[in-house]
């Protein structure tokens, strides 16, 4: 027998994160990156925005999304290197770079939605 | 030749270029296709920015959305929204061969397996547009 792999585990979060991801960021980005700064759209004011923030079940969402897409990258950025660039023998640098960014990134996440303001 | 390690076998494999995905277009759309997860992890950095900014006050939060305006940061992000929409097509195009499901012996068409994804992505779209802009 070899070593049980964790594959199956990173695809589910990584599957989970393409369709959260999808779902989700284009609206978004368009909404804040794009429509709000090139004042398209009336960006909504601080207090309707902290208040929308603050709901705890917003916050969730947030994190959800935030850690998720973090694992999405993770495990895609990392075969694009390996099958793009052709950088198998980087494995464990690159291994350690995406896991290791998307687990530090969810930690983030979750320090700042905890406490809300 | 170099020696043989974990990841070089003994067997002989022509080395290919570094650049092989820009031979076909099919290959530069899968290599642009794949590359979109860096979009991804770039909104996801933005919005840590942002509900930082948020949290910090009233203040802070106005400063955040004057950086938004700097031309290149508008670049960054309309580039990243190109690729976030492209990821979001090719993944609902995506469900139908990563699930081929079947009904009395027939396979579902292909339609109507994305046909749902790209409804409920224009739903998800309208409810949190209305949340943000009511």
């Amino acid at each position: 027998m070899g070593k049980r792999s964790n594959e199956p585990f990173l695809w589910l979060l990584f599957s989970a994160g393409g369709v959260f991801a999808a779902m989700v960021i284009p609206i978004l980005l368009f909404l804040f990156g794009v429509a709000f700064p090139l004042g398209w759209l009336k960006a909504p004011d601080y207090n309707s925005l902290l208040t929308l923030a603050s709901n705890p079940l917003a916050r969730l969402f947030l994190f959800g999304l935030c850690m998720l897409s973090l694992f999405h990258w993770a495990h895609r950025f990392r075969y694009t290197l390996y099958d793009g660039l052709q950088i198998k023998h980087l494995n464990e640098l690159i291994n350690t770079f995406c896991y290791g960014g998307a687990i530090v990134g969810s930690v983030v996440a979750a320090w700042l939605l905890w406490r809300f303001p | 030749m170099a020696a043989p390690t974990e990841y070089v076998p003994k067997t002989y494999r022509a080395r290919m270029s570094t650049y092989w995905w820009l031979a076909r277009r099919p290959y530069v759309k899968f290599i642009l296709r794949e590359s979109s997860s860096v979009a991804v992890a770039w909104f996801v950095i933005f919005t840590l920015i942002q509900i930082r900014a948020l949290k910090h006050g009233a203040d802070a939060y106005a400063a955040f959305e004057a950086w938004l305006q700097n031309p290149l940061l508008i670049a960054i992000n309309v580039i990243a929204l190109f690729f976030v929409i492209f990821h979001a097509i090719t993944w609902f195009n995506l469900a139908p061969k990563a699930m081929a499901v079947r009904m009395g012996g027939k396979r579902v068409p292909d339609i109507l397996i994305a046909g749902p994804n790209f409804a409920a992505w224009i739903v998800v779209s309208a409810v949190l547009a209305w949340f943000i802009l009511r």
